[in-house]
């Protein structure tokens, strides 16, 4: 196989998630709709309540709504990660991975080649919610728009690979309800998407602790930092490293030889 | 590992190869060599061990002891070489049903590195084999089974593989479509030279001149022309050497 061929590979495997998203767009409508619902409701009602003082990067006073928006952009990304792993256990079930398996091109390329595809395409959702976010009063410097490009390109990657993990590991479509409860909601809450780590630890020191410890948080922080043109080289440390653990468990877990595919199959 | 040597391989060689699932013995030594350009059978009951052995076959994991070579490529070491030379019809339909068929084909045709201006050549032209250029455009989910499988069909041959491997591709079919896909997947060997390996349990999809394997509760029981698996036995038809084998088993 020529260079040229895993060229077209990439282009094909991201073309096919392009046109999947094209012809779901109830799905781009429901990944906009629940961080809109965040911002437009609770942080709304938050907003006398939580005043966040100046903390890096912001260099003011800011609301809450605007302190919350990182924290929107990362959990699109999270679910999407997460979408893409139902859809992953969906085509396993459904046979169509198999025609992806199969292919003569390297099976941990297929795969860098489905989650590269999916941090690509979570960037068009991200624009539309800030765009809306930018009417709705939530200015960062136009510059951020470029910069936060990088963080959210790898955030997508870590969160997208950890997806990638965790369908291996998802025998059924059914068990995926767990996902939900001990991976997503867990990352989003313990995380510093809705409070600043400082005042989650004045009521509880090792809910903070827990918090610093979830890469969700990183992520996080890295597209605040970015956002704003500042790096924040701890959160983008964190994420690298996540991402290069969560991506060679995928790939070992997807291997024929050594993964988790082989125990979760059948004999026919 | 020179052409010279992988035109005088067996298209399939299988040496002994056995695979266990939660404990249980799927698959048992099996040693098989498939030869080229012919339609050769895996006949076997519902759990025999069919579609185990496709994935082994096509990697979706890896034998666990035993070998695979596909023409001469071994599967562990050179599963690239030997899967660019394979065209696979699931058992299990595995097409995207949001995307049309040309789409669905284009998109095999990535996974195998070809240009898009082969692509298109290519889509056009085995599209057109099996009837269904005109409906390219439609989406998947469009389609009756048959059709489905012809599209299936066509997309295995994309690439050109030198072997198709057809895992009980006739399944769910009424008689006629049935029918129609045995017909044009046979008449593949005699036009293209390619080699077949045709999974199923219908006994009647067989005929006598068939190189047959009898796979039977993960292991080989015979493998022969069908005509000669029934004369050895002295069975009045394949059916009933069929139950002969593997009662005794």
């Amino acid at each position: 196989m020529t260079i040229m061929a895993w060229i077209r590979c990439f282009i094909g495997i991201t073309w096919r998630e392009g046109l999947r998203f094209v012809h779901q767009r109830s799905r781009f409508v429901s990944a906009l709709v629940r961080p809109l619902i965040w911002l437009f409701i609770f942080a709304a009602g938050f907003r006398s309540v939580l005043g966040v003082s100046i903390i890096p990067p912001y260099e003011t006073y800011i609301l809450y709504d605007e302190y919350i928006v990182p924290g929107l952009i990362a959990m699109i990304q999270l679910f999407n990660g997460m979408q893409s792993s139902l859809s992953m256990v969906y085509d396993r079930e459904m046979g169509s991975m198999r025609v992806l398996l199969t292919s003569p091109i390297p099976r941990w390329f297929l795969l860098v080649s489905k989650l590269s595809a999916g941090a690509l395409l979570s960037l068009p959702q991200i624009y539309v919610f800030l765009l809306i976010a930018y009417f709705y009063g939530i200015e960062p410097p136009p510059i951020g728009y470029v910069t936060v490009i990088p963080a959210l390109l790898l955030s997508g990657l870590m969160l997208g690979a950890l997806g990638l993990l965790l369908s291996s590991m998802i025998k059924q479509l059914e068990n995926f309800a767990g996902v939900m409860n001990f991976v997503i909601f867990p990352m989003f809450f313990a995380s510093s998407a809705l409070y600043p780590l400082w005042k989650v630890g004045e009521g509880s020191p090792l809910l903070e602790d827990i918090c610093r410890l979830n890469p969700f948080t990183h992520a996080v922080e890295m597209i605040r930092f970015m956002l704003y043109g500042r790096i924040d080289p701890l959160s983008i440390a964190v994420v690298i490293g996540c991402l290069v653990v969560f991506l060679a468990g995928a790939i070992v877990a997807y291997d024929p030889a050594k993964g988790m595919l082989a125990r979760v199959r059948g004999g026919g | 590992m020179t052409n010279g040597i992988q035109e005088t391989s067996p298209a399939i060689d299988i040496i002994g190869l056995s695979h266990r699932i939660g404990g249980r013995a799927v698959l048992a030594d099996i040693n098989l060599a498939v030869p080229s350009g012919r339609f050769v059978v895996l006949l076997g009951q519902n759990g025999a061990g069919k579609t185990t052995l496709f994935s082994l076959l096509t990697r979706l994991y890896a034998a666990q002891s035993g070998s695979i070579r596909i023409f001469g490529h071994d599967m562990r070491r050179h599963a690239s070489a030997a899967l660019a030379r394979m065209g696979i019809v699931f058992q299990q339909r595995a097409l995207d049903l949001e995307l049309t068929a040309a789409q669905n084909l284009a998109y095999h045709a990535a996974l195998h590195g070809l240009s898009h201006a082969v692509t298109r050549e290519r889509i056009t032209a085995e599209l057109g084999r099996v009837g269904l250029l005109k409906e390219a455009g439609r989406r998947a989910r469009s389609f009756s089974g048959g059709e489905m499988r012809r599209i299936e069909i066509a997309r295995a041959l994309l690439h050109q593989p030198r072997l198709l491997l057809c895992d009980e591709a006739t399944v769910g079919l009424d008689i006629r479509s049935r029918a129609d896909i045995l017909a044009d997947v046979r008449s593949l060997v005699q036009d293209r030279g390619l080699t077949v390996f045709w999974a199923t349990h219908l006994i009647d999809e067989v005929k006598p001149e068939d190189l047959t394997v009898v796979l039977h509760r993960g292991r080989i029981l015979q493998y022969d022309a069908a005509g000669v698996i029934v004369g050895g036995l002295g069975a009045g038809s394949l059916q009933d050497a069929f139950r002969q084998l593997t009662d005794a088993a």
